[in-house]
């Protein structure tokens, strides 16, 4: 069990920096989630962390210790990967014990470690197979068995569920969770998968072209967004960013987002927004469950508008509405009873509480 | 223009489904009429030797129907089998055959190991230069090999000519790049993560190699030990050249040199030796034929 | 070959003092291992295959005895030798016509072998392969005797229809008949199995999608298989041109060159002059000559593998 820090951490191939400066602590015990788009550099900064690739500047520690040169071996990790990488010759509790038996443990308790970990995983009558012989569930259990029986500092799992079909993706989630609050052992997850990261992270680090765009707890990322990438990428339908101006009108700030649309900004939010100068070029910010159908009653701070709808997508619980402000694609999510129909016109209602402000250019969540 | 074809397709379609089955029916049964036609073809020698193997000499200069055999005998197999100077062929292949398959597999498998893992300066040329060094054909190196054997012989006072180990220098030369190449294939579609999950376990490149490469890559070693046995066994040219001495020849060359005696052909005897020297391969063959197949295919098309 | 170069450099480059020392030291292990694994292969060719090649050109280089440096003597002597010329001519015509067969057979027997159940289809291809696994050595002489001249078994079934006898090693023609259908016997199930293997690679569905288009069997054979089997075929073609124009043991056996130096190929003729003949420079400026031919076809061997390899 240890922590893990990184220090200006830099990983250059040739002439491009993959990796561009990463600084992060990771607290005993935490489970930390690395998310991004592909070529973000998360699954590099991991190797990194295990040793398969060096690190061009920076330092990275574990347990206190800098281990920039020290071997994947001395390390004292473990890793899960994404295709497994089960050794196709050796059963499961040859898998499973092949690094302590190349640190020749004593066979007692080797045989106690295999033994308990395939209980912790309800893998224990599948001991005996050759990988081939199982399911793309049950080897993703036998490799993170792998990494416990080596009770290590730190785990490393680099994409893990990416090869696994929708539903068992869910059930194997819930399975890590449940493992790591057994083992409790410092964790960092590589996925690309928002959802992944949310549901599993103590925190998430949102990585975006070799740089961290953003650490926090699921939550904070969710409501509290830092910059565009990370208020697009995580959320899913995304978040809808329109063209906006901030305007005086009578004493009090509205937004305007077409010539026909313009709100009112409640009033915590104007105070918060009344600094910015009116030239900036900005967006608003406005996930698709806080524009719904136009109820009699508004809540504070909810403003409606009328639009006709392009598309309608009935979820079950609930209907996605597609319509376009300005040439703007727009959601919105609306009860399934409010009658939205494709090519029908609607009345929608925004709440302006859990709007963002966006710089168009700089893409700061202000 | 595309409703119009349709209208046209339409009625002609339940007349082309018939016509289509009845059509595979014919196309299997004119496969079959090829096919026996060219086993004909391609089998006509080896039972051709069976044929004569089991004939005396004098049915054999009485030129009966040499399409069969009126009083089979085996006496030519106890001949040969009893002859030492055969059994000394014999010898001398298999342990030629054997040497060389252990020599290759030393050199070949840790070559391609590091040509397929470690990129290091040069592995990509010299990766290359291995495949190059398949496509040397043996013609091209006998007269330079034997004039430098008879050098080196000249210089060290170690004999080399004119004896069977000699073989075990120059055999490598057709085995190694081949099953180099071929390795260096099935190492490269090991996933890489295997070895890297390999060396978080603490395995070091000896062990990686020892303890997951080589077992995971079986097919394939085995495929390039079959292919060395055989290339070995078979080689004909460098034992012609390299070797004269009776007791020092190998099969091919021992059959081909001594049961030809001037223009006497004894051919119930030459036909039964080279069919127990064809024996080995056809035997592995038998067995391991989609290793043999797989190794076959591999070297092309691997890239 | 340019990463290999670029990663010597940033080994150079960064040589800094105390960060990643350690990991440069394991680098720098990884490449010593990589390198004692890789010498034996490395000696291997360079003693036995590279110094031979080039001391074959020093050879060709000397007189007869080895004492003189001659020049281009030897070969200045082959150009103005008829043989020389007919070796020439005849290792082409052999080449070119047994790897023209060859690939012709193998190619329809193949297709033959595909169009039978799956279940057979390995009885078939192991039966169709026997030449191919018999060391050439052994079934050439099967085949010479086969030809025998007053025992042979082909003229006894040819004498039933009429025709006949043949003189099948001793006339000129059918001598170099006889040579090119031995070797078209050996090499021919080895295209069997590469097309074989080329033409189950050709995934189902797109015989299906011509089919639907309204393809018949020559155009799908024109345009599905032929294209998907390109590379395969140029791949196999040019591998046993060179292996074919190398050829020593079928002529060897059969003919020995005969009659009359008709049959000899670069092999069997520098055999006979550089061993036999003890001319040993001699010897190396024939087969020498085979080196622009070999070369040409492994240049495009390479060139289609690595584009193989690029499209994997």
């Amino acid at each position: 069990m240890a922590d893990v820090s990184l220090r200006k951490v830099i990983k250059r191939y040739d002439d491009v920096e993959a990796v561009r400066g990463i600084d992060l602590d990771i607290a005993d015990h935490e489970f930390i989630v690395l998310v991004g788009p592909s070529g973000c550099g998360k699954s590099t900064t991991l190797r990194m962390i295990a040793g398969l690739e060096d690190i061009s500047d920076g330092d990275i520690m574990i347990g206190g210790d800098v281990v920039n040169d020290v071997p994947p071996k001395d390390r004292d990790i473990a890793m899960v990967f994404q295709n497994y990488a089960l050794y196709p010759h050796m059963t499961v509790a040859e898998n499973m014990s092949f690094g302590l038996r190349l640190k020749h443990y004593p066979k007692a308790e080797i045989k106690a470690r295999v033994t308990e970990a395939a209980r912790l995983l309800d893998i224990t009558d599948l001991i005996d197979r050759k990988p081939k012989q199982l399911s793309g569930g049950q080897r993703q259990r036998v490799a993170m068995g792998r990494a416990i029986v080596r009770n290590p500092k730190v785990f490393l799992f680099d994409e893990p569920l990416s090869n696994l079909d929708a539903k068992l993706r869910v059930q194997m989630r819930i399975e890590i969770k449940k493992v790591h609050q057994k083992v409790r052992t410092t964790t960092v997850y590589v996925t690309h998968d928002q959802v992944e990261a949310m549901t599993l992270a103590d925190r998430v680090v949102v990585m975006n072209k070799g740089r961290i765009e953003q650490i926090g707890t699921p939550n904070e990322l969710y409501h509290k967004p830092a910059t565009r990438f990370v208020a697009g990428f995580i959320g899913s339908p995304a978040m809808n960013f329109i063209p906006c101006r901030l305007e005086d009108a009578g004493g009090t700030l509205q937004i305007r987002l077409t010539d026909r649309i313009a709100f009112a900004l409640p009033p915590a939010r104007a105070a918060r927004y009344n600094v910015l100068p009116r030239t900036d070029k900005l967006l608003l910010g406005i996930r698709p469950e806080h524009l719904t159908e136009a109820h009699a009653h508004l809540e504070p701070g909810v403003e409606t508008f009328d639009t006709v709808l392009d598309v309608t997508e009935p979820m079950g619980m609930e209907t996605l509405v597609y319509f376009t402000l300005d040439g703007t694609p727009v959601c919105g999510r609306v009860n399934p009873n409010a009658g939205a129909r494709d090519g029908a016109p609607m009345r929608l209602a925004m709440d302006l509480n859990n709007m963002h402000l966006l710089n168009e250019e700089s893409g700061v969540v202000l | 223009m595309s409703t119009l074809t349709i209208d046209k397709a339409g009625p002609t379609r339940k007349v082309k489904y018939g016509s289509m089955s009845r059509d595979r029916a014919w196309a299997l049964r004119w496969s079959y009429f090829f096919l026996v036609l060219f086993a004909i073809f391609f089998l006509t020698p080896p039972l051709y030797m069976l044929i004569t193997s089991l004939k005396s000499s004098a049915e054999i200069s009485a030129a009966t129907n040499p399409w069969w055999v009126f009083h089979p005998t085996l006496s030519n197999y106890i001949e040969l089998l009893s002859s030492n100077q055969f059994l000394r062929f014999f010898w001398n292949s298999a342990i030629v055959s054997t040497v060389v398959v252990i020599i290759t597999m030393l050199i070949s498998v840790p070559a391609a190991f590091a040509l397929a893992r470690m990129k290091f300066w040069g592995s990509a040329t010299l990766a290359t230069g291995v495949f190059l060094t398949y496509l040397v054909p043996d013609s091209l190196l006998f007269i330079p090999l034997f004039k430098m054997l008879a050098l080196v012989q000249d210089y060290t006072g170690i004999t080399l000519l004119n004896r069977w180990y000699v073989l075990l220098f120059v055999y490598p030369t057709l085995t190694v790049p081949f099953c180099t190449w071929i390795m260096i294939g099935y190492f490269a579609s090991i996933p890489k993560e295997l070895d890297e999950a390999a060396i978080i376990d603490g395995a070091s490149w000896l062990q990686t190699l020892l303890r997951i490469f080589i077992p995971v890559a079986l097919p394939g070693l085995i495929a390039a030990t079959i292919f060395a046995f055989t290339v070995s066994w078979a080689q004909f040219l460098y034992p012609l050249v390299f070797t004269t001495s009776v007791d020092q020849l190998v099969l091919p060359v021992g059959i081909t040199t001594t049961l030809i005696k001037g223009d006497v052909f004894n051919w119930g005897q030459i036909m039964t030796g080279a069919l127990l020297g064809a024996a080995p391969p056809l035997i592995i063959y038998a067995f391991l034929m989609d290793y043999y197949i797989a190794g076959l295919t591999a070297g092309a098309t691997k890239g | 070959m340019a990463d290999v170069v670029v990663e010597q450099g940033r080994l150079g480059s960064s040589a800094r003092p105390r960060k990643g020392a350690g990991l440069r030291n394991v680098l720098g292990r990884k490449s010593t291992v990589a390198f004692f694994l890789t010498l034996p292969l490395i000696l291997l060719i360079a003693l036995l295959v590279l110094y031979p090649a080039l001391y074959s050109i020093h050879l060709a280089t000397l007189n007869k005895s080895m004492q003189k440096f001659v020049g281009l003597g030897n070969f200045t002597f082959l150009f103005k030798r008829d043989t020389f010329w007919m070796v020439v001519k005849q290792s082409c015509i052999f080449a070119l016509t047994a790897v023209f067969f060859k690939a012709l057979i193998g190619f329809i027997v193949a297709h033959f072998v595909n169009n039978v159940p799956a279940k057979k289809q390995r009885k078939w291809r192991g039966m169709l392969l026997v030449p191919w696994v018999i060391p050439p050595a052994m079934s050439t002489l099967a085949w010479l005797w086969l030809f025998d001249p007053s025992y042979s078994a082909f003229n006894y079934t040819l004498s039933f229809f009429g025709i006949g006898p043949v003189n099948w090693l001793g006339d000129t023609f059918w001598a170099r008949f006889s040579v090119i259908l031995v070797n078209v016997w050996y090499g021919a199930p080895f295209f069997l199995i590469m097309y074989l293997a080329a033409l189950k690679s050709v995934p189902d569905q797109l015989y299906e999608a011509a089919s639907i288009d309204g393809a018949n069997w020559w155009q799908k054979m024109w345009y599905v298989t032929l294209p998907m089997m390109r590379n395969i075929i140029a791949i196999t073609t040019l591998f046993s041109l060179i292996v074919t124009f190398a050829n020593f043991d079928i002529v060897r056996i059969l003919t020995s060159g005969g009659p009359l130096d008709k049959t000899h190929l670069f092999a069997t003729w520098a055999f006979k002059v550089g061993i036999e003949g003890s001319d040993i420079p001699l010897g190396a400026s024939v087969s020498l000559f085979m080196v622009p031919i070999l070369a040409i076809a492994a240049i495009f061997i390479l060139r289609d593998v690595s584009k193989r390899g690029n499209e994997a």
